[in-house]
């Protein structure tokens, strides 16, 4: 953030892709020190603002892969507007539970899921345009955008979380030693 | 006495011992994953690349010489060895939070200790259906990072040759001997020494899975560095406790 | 079975037959699949368990073998397997086109087994056809000179389902191509010359030629070959029956070359005598030539010539008449691996296993060919040393020049008038070469294959020589009208295809590399990629299991520094910011103009960092 940073308040943004909004509910994790956070942080778009579109940024958190056509443009959107992204949780990292469906054909999933599969009649895949398409695969979202820093976890303890903010806050490369960094 | 120099170290070693051999018996730590104290080294996960005498060299299989300086601890050497985590993590389906060996696993324990916070690559996402026909162990082919170690394990100390490698380059993989290609039609048997060999989550018991819970596991109590073992070798956690 | 009428009692009896034709040996368990596939058309899962089972093998181990090689199948193939030659080479003279006119007259994907079973059409490795190209194989036999005639003349063939005897002749033809003769192409000696002047030499004094000669191995390691001779003599056997062998490498798979195939077409009386000659220098009693499948076609004429000797007692137990001096020569054929031309892959596919490299230590010298002392050494490096035992180590060493004596076969093709075989003494420059080959436009040329040096034009002074610029011999030529950043592309995707998959480094990242060159292709490259090939360069170069993923990036390393402009005009982006503030920049001329319109501004938003 550099001597800007120093001298003003940090805009932070965060958003969930494809998750299920854990890595937030581990954000808030890091209880009473919201107090500290918010001293030293605005937040821009983020489900604790309800801002809905991200404006010009420091810092942007992502949660969650990308399944969907949405997810792209969100994710587009905050890497335009932030000068750091930062992947957090596995399935931002890695693509995650979601990205469990990625060895199966997309076309015979929606087919069994809306038309075929048991107890269904009268089927039909849901075609609303209001509704995003699917991708074929679910992608990490660093195969989207290019990431500048990642915090791993099923999702990360608030204690990393905190650790990896308050470091990046002071202008200290973020480290997660042991026991901190987790994959699950 | 004869020695090596690692990291300016200097350790003794005996004629025929490799560079890890040595290094381990001082109890210092030098990364492997296809290595095993109990068995003939391979050399082929590259985890365990040093530097002796100005060469890129694997530990695992370098005859110790007196005299040599081994670099082994060094941003250059783990940032290759980082790189090559990140390699097996995304040629496989390496999902910690849905894999029951989280904890004692040495492929995430390394990634740990080398501080991997990213695949970096793009993942490969292979199809590797599970096999669960065995009445007593889960084969996930998923996490398989071809170390080799139950191979060798049923080939050298069960006699029965359980597994083996096929297909080549990116589409090697693990084979069973049956010619369904199911676990449960071979000789297998956990009480086979090629059941406790897995350094991550391929070759599982069956509803053992979560006896310890996570975060009390063997790698969420102390980094991998710190549990550096000779032969005999301890087995996982699970079976210490 | 069902499906293809093979009972189990007729598959037993005919996978028995095999077995037993071999002696039961474990040790050919290779041959014996080729064999068994021949039969078979493809390598189901009972037969492996009948192998399995007749060779006192774990089955696992069996498939695990069959595996490995790219031509044997697990799967039902086409009756007729067309494969064409994938090397630059051929593309440049339009196999892609070629390929994709056969799979539209026959009404196939490329890559898929027609719905009757007929024929399946791919891709395959450099066939070492590059001097007479497009290339392919049909069932495994070499099939040259394609042009869009030659292919629907082929498409009719196949869907008539002519037998592949019965189509003509001319289309396997396969010329030698000989543009330069020098000592070696020139030579005329009779079969067995060169084993009798060895002998008439003794072992010790042959072996002190050849340090005279100071020969060096052709197959691109260059290392000095008396050294390995006189360590495999000096060392011990090792069990109940020590013994020690040669080894030939006739696994010619290094694209763009083909001086071997022409060897072993014209001169093989010249290699049998040095390996004969190798086998009396060091005490071995046994020789093994092991042919790259692709050279199937050559196997009858070669072991014709194997007979022939016997005939003549240069090959059996007293070697012209010597008793006490044995030496005998069999033929094993590879099955498709590139990686089988590294010399401890090549021994380990020769006793039956899958081609993976060893560790080394020990060298094959100590421990080769069943763990008994071996020379292993290839085909031009044998006939040389044929020539040596004629003609003495002085005058060998008087040729070429000091640190690379005698001279050296090399394949040219590519963009040029007279592609084929050139024998120059070493120290011969680039230019030379090039001239004389009728290269008129050159731009690179690609030296001992993708694992060798990509030269461009300022280069070409440089000299073919162990001191300068190393060389197994391929020049593949680039005019300066060819795409280099698709000549390296064709060579990434060589390697990850090739890499055997031992090790980490070697096996992701071939794959990730030509990754990288497919997005680049794409056009949705950026500098992210180039600079993520040289990482992966970085790390394979040092941290492979063996040379092939050591120099699996070279070519990518060698473009990139001399064609980069290839590269960067498929780049979506150079992802670059300045380093200055360019609104600030123009704040001086605002405060003059007093302009203060949008165009007096840059309002950028933050760099986009998309992939």
């Amino acid at each position: 953030m550099g001597t800007v940073a120093a001298s003003r308040k940090v805009r932070l943004a965060t958003t969930s892709l494809a998750g299920c909004f854990g890595c937030h509910m581990s954000f808030l994790d890091i209880d009473e020190r919201l107090f500290d956070l918010i001293e030293r942080v605005d937040f821009d778009r983020s489900p604790l603002t309800d801002i809905k579109h991200c404006g010009a940024c420091d810092i942007g958190l992502i949660e969650g892969g990308v399944c969907n056509a949405e997810n792209i443009h969100v994710l587009r959107e905050f890497r335009r507007n932030c000068k750091v992204l930062i992947a957090i949780g596995a399935c931002a990292i890695n693509g995650g539970l979601p990205a469990q469906r990625n060895h199966l054909d997309l076309g015979q999933c929606l087919q069994e899921v809306y038309l075929t599969g048991p107890g269904i009649v009268h089927g039909q895949v849901p075609n609303d345009p209001e509704l995003p398409l699917p991708l074929d695969k679910v992608h990490p979202i660093h195969e989207v955008v290019r990431v500048d820093y990642f915090i791993p976890g099923c999702p990360p303890s608030g204690d990393a979380i905190w650790k990896f903010l308050t470091d990046l806050l002071a202008g200290r490369t973020p480290r997660l030693g042991h026991p901190l960094l987790h994959f699950d | 006495m004869k020695t090596i120099l690692l990291d300016g170290l200097p350790l003794p070693f005996a004629d025929g011992q490799t560079i890890m051999e040595a290094a381990t018996e001082a109890g210092i730590f030098i990364p492997h994953l296809c290595h095993h104290p109990e068995f003939k080294p391979q050399g082929s996960c590259k985890l365990c690349t040093v530097k002796a005498n100005g060469r890129y060299v694997s530990a695992c299989t370098l005859p110790a010489k007196d005299g040599m300086e081994v670099e082994n601890n060094s941003p250059d050497l783990n940032d290759k060895r980082r790189t090559l985590l990140q390699m097996l993590f995304v040629e496989g389906n390496h999902f910690c939070p849905s894999c029951e060996k989280s904890g004692n696993c040495m492929l995430q324990a390394l990634a740990y200790e080398l501080e991997m916070l990213t695949p970096h690559f793009e993942q490969f996402y292979p199809d590797r259906p599970v096999d669960a026909s065995h009445p007593e162990v889960l084969l996930d082919f998923n996490r398989c990072i071809l170390c080799e170690l139950c191979v060798r394990a049923s080939r050298d100390v069960d006699g029965k040759n359980v597994f083996a490698l096929s297909g080549r380059g990116i589409r090697k993989h693990l084979i069973v001997n049956a010619e369904s290609g199911r676990l449960a039609d071979t000789d297998f048997s956990l009480a086979d020494k090629a059941a406790q060999v897995c350094p991550v989550g391929v070759i599982l018991q069956k509803r053992k899975g979560f006896a310890i819970p996570i975060g009390r596991r063997r790698y969420d109590v102390e980094p991998i560095a710190m549990q550096v073992e000779c032969a005999p070798s301890r087995t996982s956690g699970e079976q210490e406790s | 079975m069902g499906e293809d009428g093979i009972e189990a009692e007729r598959l037993d009896e005919l996978l028995l037959g095999i077995v037993e034709r071999h002696g039961g040996d474990p040790g050919r368990l290779l041959q014996i699949l080729r064999e068994a596939q021949d039969a078979l058309t493809y390598l189901p899962a009972a037969a492996l368990t009948v192998i399995a089972r007749a060779l006192g093998l774990p089955r696992a181990r069996v498939e695990g073998v069959a595996g490995f090689y790219s031509f044997l199948h697990l799967a039902p193939v086409g009756r007729y397997r067309v494969l064409f030659s994938d090397n630059i080479t051929d593309r440049m003279l339009g196999s892609g086109e070629l390929l994709d006119r056969l799979c539209n007259r026959l009404w196939i994907e490329r890559g898929k087994v027609s719905e009757d079973g007929l024929v399946s059409v791919d891709t395959t490795s450099c066939t070492g056809m590059c001097d007479q190209g497009p290339a392919l194989l049909v069932n495994g036999r070499a099939l040259t000179r394609l042009s869009a005639e030659r292919i629907d003349r082929i498409g009719d063939l196949i869907r008539a389902q002519v037998p592949l005897a019965d189509w003509p002749g001319e289309y396997f033809r396969v010329d030698d191509n000989i543009r330069r003769r020098d000592v070696l192409l020139s030579s005329q000696w009779l079969a067995g010359e060169a084993l009798r002047a060895a002998i008439a030499r003794g072992a010790e004094a042959m072996l002190e030629e050849m340090k005279r000669s100071n020969l060096r191995g052709r197959g691109g390691a260059g290392f000095t070959t008396h050294i390995k001779w006189e360590s495999a003599r000096r060392a011990t056997g090792r069990g109940e029956r020590p013994t020690r062998y040669v080894v030939c490498n006739a696994d010619e798979g290094e694209p763009g070359t083909f001086k071997d195939r022409v060897l072993l077409t014209s001169y093989a009386d010249l290699l049998f005598d040095g390996m004969s000659v190798a086998g009396f220098t060091i005490g071995a009693s046994r020789g093994l030539v092991y042919l790259r499948a692709e050279y199937a076609y050559l196997l009858p004429s070669l072991l014709e010539n194997l007979e022939r000797r016997r005939q003549s007692g240069l090959l059996g137990e007293a070697l012209c008449g010597q008793s006490g001096v044995a030496f005998d020569i069999e033929i094993h054929l590879g099955a498709g691996a590139y990686v089988c031309g590294e010399e401890t892959a090549l021994l380990e596919s020769l006793e039956g296993k899958r081609g993976v490299p060893r560790i080394r230590p020990p060298f094959p010298v100590s421990e080769g060919y069943l763990g008994q002392p071996t020379v292993v050494n290839n085909v031009e490096t044998l006939c040389k040393a044929a020539l040596i035992a004629i003609e003495g180590g002085a005058w060998f060493a008087g040729l070429g020049t000091k640190q690379s004596t005698g001279t050296k076969l090399l394949s040219v093709s590519g963009d040029v008038e007279s592609p084929g075989i050139y024998e120059y003494p070493f120290g011969v420059s680039l230019a030379q070469v090039l001239r004389d080959c009728g290269a008129g436009n050159a731009q690179a040329v690609q030296v001992s294959g993708p694992s060798g040096s990509c030269l461009a034009t300022h280069e070409f002074s440089r000299r073919f020589a162990f001191e300068d610029v190393p060389t197994a011999g391929a020049c593949m030529v680039f005019g300066a009208h060819r795409d280099m950043f698709e000549v390296a592309r064709n060579f990434a995707h060589f390697f990850a295809h090739e890499s055997c998959g031992f090790c980490t480094p070697c096996r992701v990242g071939t794959s990730l590399v030509a990754g990288c060159m497919d997005k680049i292709a794409n056009g949705h490259g950026s500098q992210y990629e180039i600079n993520e090939i040289f990482q992966i360069h970085r790390l394979l170069h040092v941290a492979s299991h063996c040379g092939l993923g050591q120099a699996a990036c070279n070519p990518l390393f060698d473009t990139l520094h001399r064609f980069r402009p290839a590269y960067e005009r498929r780049l979506r982006s150079l992802d670059f910011a300045p380093a200055f503030d360019l609104d600030q920049a123009l704040a001086a001329a605002r405060q003059m103009t007093g302009r203060d319109d949008a165009a007096a501004h840059f309002n950028e938003r933050p760099l986009a960092g998309e992939a």
